[in-house]
């Protein structure tokens, strides 16, 4: 996995609560076997109208989102359903974080085996990146190893993370040759069970 | 005295492979359901970096998500077949057990489950499905994990997971006749919310659960991940184990009275504490259905739908949400139109679902103008239901009798809800589009489902049984 140490990039602000996966990528997108690709199918129903044209009022097709990397939204982000193909969408599209008040568990956890980082900042903190973002175009910097968020006009605000998944994300670890290592106790553990 | 536990501890501290300071613990994983959706890409992966399958036998694989509930020789979409076909060969290449399309087991990964005896209390259990709380109902700690979960089960059979907070949701009193399990869970979310489980792992204690069947516990801690927690469980008594006795993974004879011992033992203990408490009144509850496109935006059938001039919080979203709906701000819940009736998904497709559904349908027609389908939650329950002569009931009402899968609650096969349509569905998320591009979803019960199929619109389902038995 990539390795996430520090990132600065464009802010696509999406200002809306309770996105849920199958806003993310819609069901009929899960039907593929592969792990790549699906960064075109990112937000479907909301990007492209009924005959698949973008939609110019959907604000991540603006031409000044483009080349964001970093996605600021409301809270409870990724809600629903297991399907990492979230994140592989997310990620697939061009972004390496995700920034909102607060996330569903299952997709915070999806993020950090795909080397993209969820933030969680105060739902104040969110609203004044949004409020930027929305009138110009406004690059941050997140910093995972100061767990820091900053912009160059002084603005700055700080997150938690566990340090198991930071130091994933620093290492870009492969979570199963990490377990792996653990064989032993695993096995102890089942010969004890059984 | 040792210090008073909850079931949630219990569970957790037997299963606890490695604990060290600065990590999650690493936790041993007794259940693995696999499908056809997440697992391709996990199975891929063990492939690439050449590793197999720890315990295969801990492992059982089902198709739902995508196949068709009609001619089940004809799969048209070629990319549904070429993912039920990989699931094929995946399971066969790495030596897991599979149910598939035309085996006698098949069904919803919730439904079989239970069904097989699988799940039992105690367990810990895992799907790449966020549904996979629904075996919560068995005492046993049930979550969804995401694809590269999967993988990591596969090849290792354990999880880095960090100990969750407990939250006790409290449910005193009793629901009142003709109000559901399915209701109780959504009056929940609607009155705490779409994120108060997050983080937690849900106890669901009280006299009304208490007294709710195993199928109806199903019904509530299937939908926990719908208040935002990944699992949601009931402590074991004597109707938890009566259910699993006799199923074919179930331990028979002197293993069977061992670990009914363990079973009822891992109850949560007198005086246990949780991290937080919430508390609901069931009789207060009535029939419920949803107006707005999360399972938190919905209120009693007798109810009108909200101005968002008028809420206390995110009318923007309220908004957004009438305006994906076609509804307007104050209309009663009663006066909206239907086109679709859905009963199934891993909610309420039990044969207990549809003896309920069946009851209020018996001698009675679905309204003109509605396209009403009933999709059991397995080959087994579709075939108790037709042995009962269910089946005759809906489609002598003109109800469409399937075959079990997800079908209708995501869409993912030929079963959808055209754009701008309603459907009352049985399912578990309204969320935009979940059934169909543009599908307009109302979660309700069953028994509400199929009121609404026979009048056109939602009624709420105590008058109308008046009107059956009078």
């Amino acid at each position: 996995m990539e390795a996430f140490v520090k990132h600065t990039g464009l802010v696509y602000p999406l200002n809306r609560s309770n996105i849920d996966t199958d806003q993310i990528i819609p069901k009929q997108f899960l039907k593929r076997i592969e792990r790549k690709g699906f960064g075109k199918f990112l937000f479907y129903n909301w990007r492209y109208d009924d005959d698949g044209n973008l939609r110019e009022d959907f604000s991540l097709n603006y031409p000044e989102y483009d080349n964001a990397s970093i996605m600021v939204a409301g809270e409870n982000f990724g809600c629903g359903s297991s399907r990492e193909h979230a994140p592989w969408a997310i990620q697939d599209y061009g972004f390496r974080v995700v920034i909102a008040p607060s996330f569903a568990d299952i997709f915070y956890s999806n993020c950090f085996k795909n080397g993209i980082l969820p933030v969680p900042l105060a739902e104040e903190e969110v609203q004044q990146i949004i409020e930027h973002a929305e009138k110009e175009q406004y690059h941050i910097t997140v910093d995972l190893e100061s767990q820091e968020v900053y912009a160059e006009d002084g603005w700055s605000a700080s997150f938690e993370i566990s340090e198991y998944h930071k130091n994933m994300l620093l290492n870009g670890w492969d979570e199963i040759s990490v377990t792996l290592t653990y064989e032993d106790a695993i096995t102890a553990f089942e010969q004890n069970k059984a | 005295m040792s210090q008073p536990k909850t079931i949630i501890e219990k569970i957790w501290d037997k299963h606890v492979v490695h604990q060290e300071e600065g990590k999650p613990d690493l936790l041993y994983i007794d259940l693995h359901l696999v499908h056809e959706v997440t697992s391709p890409q996990a199975f891929e992966g063990l492939r690439m970096a050449g590793r197999s399958v720890r315990r295969p036998e801990l492992t059982f694989a089902t198709m739902d998500h995508n196949v068709p509930t009609i001619h089940r020789n004809v799969i048209k979409d070629a990319i549904s077949k070429k993912q039920m076909e990989t699931l094929k060969e995946n399971c066969e290449d790495f030596g897991v057990s599979l149910a598939d399309i035309h085996h006698p087991d098949q069904g919803i990964v919730h439904v079989i489950g239970p069904e097989l005896g699988l799940t039992q209390p105690g367990k810990t259990i895992v799907c790449g499905d966020s549904h996979t709380s629904t075996h919560g109902a068995f005492g046993a700690l049930a979550f969804g994990i995401g694809t590269s979960e999967v993988e990591h089960v596969l090849s290792t059979q354990t999880l880095w997971q960090a100990p969750p907070k407990t939250l006790q949701v409290k449910v005193n009193g009793n629901l009142r006749t003709g109000v559901t399990a399915k209701d109780l869970i959504l009056a929940i979310i609607a009155k705490f919310g779409v994120r108060f489980g997050t983080g937690y792992v849900m106890e669901y204690t009280g006299e009304a659960i208490r007294n709710l069947s195993m199928e109806e516990r199903m019904t509530i801690c299937n939908m926990s991940i719908e208040a935002g927690a990944r699992a949601g469980l009931i402590s074991p008594d004597e109707k938890t184990v009566d259910f699993v006795e006799g199923r074919r993974h179930a331990p028979e004879g002197e293993d069977f009275e061992r670990a009914k011992e363990e079973w009822l033992a891992l109850a949560t203990d007198e005086g246990a504490t949780y991290d937080s408490t919430v508390e609901i009144n069931a009789d207060e509850i009535e029939p419920q259905v949803s107006w707005g496109t999360n399972p938190s935006q919905c209120v009693p059938v007798s109810a009108t739908v909200p101005d968002p001039e008028e809420v206390e919080e995110d009318a923007d979203g309220v908004r957004r949400a009438l305006e994906y709906m076609g509804l307007k701000p104050n209309q009663s819940i009663e006066s909206i139109e239907l086109q679709h009736v859905f009963i199934g998904s891993c909610t309420n497709s039990r044969v207990a679902d549809l003896r309920k559904a069946a009851s209020i349908i018996e001698g009675r027609k679905v309204h003109e103008g509605i396209r009403a389908m009933v999709v059991p939650g397995s080959f087994t329950v579709k075939k108790e239901a037709e042995e009962e002569g269910l089946d005759k009931i809906f489609t002598d009402a003109g109800f469409e009798w399937r075959s079990a899968g997800c079908s209708m609650c995501l869409g993912m096969n030929d079963d959808i809800v055209p754009p701008g349509e309603h459907c009352a569905s049985t399912s578990n998320r309204n969320f935009e589009g979940r059934q169909g591009n543009g599908a307009r979803t109302h979660l309700v019960s069953p028994e509400m489902a199929a009121a609404a199929a026979i009048e056109g619109h939602f009624v709420d389902v105590r008058k109308y049984d008046q009107l059956v038995k009078g």
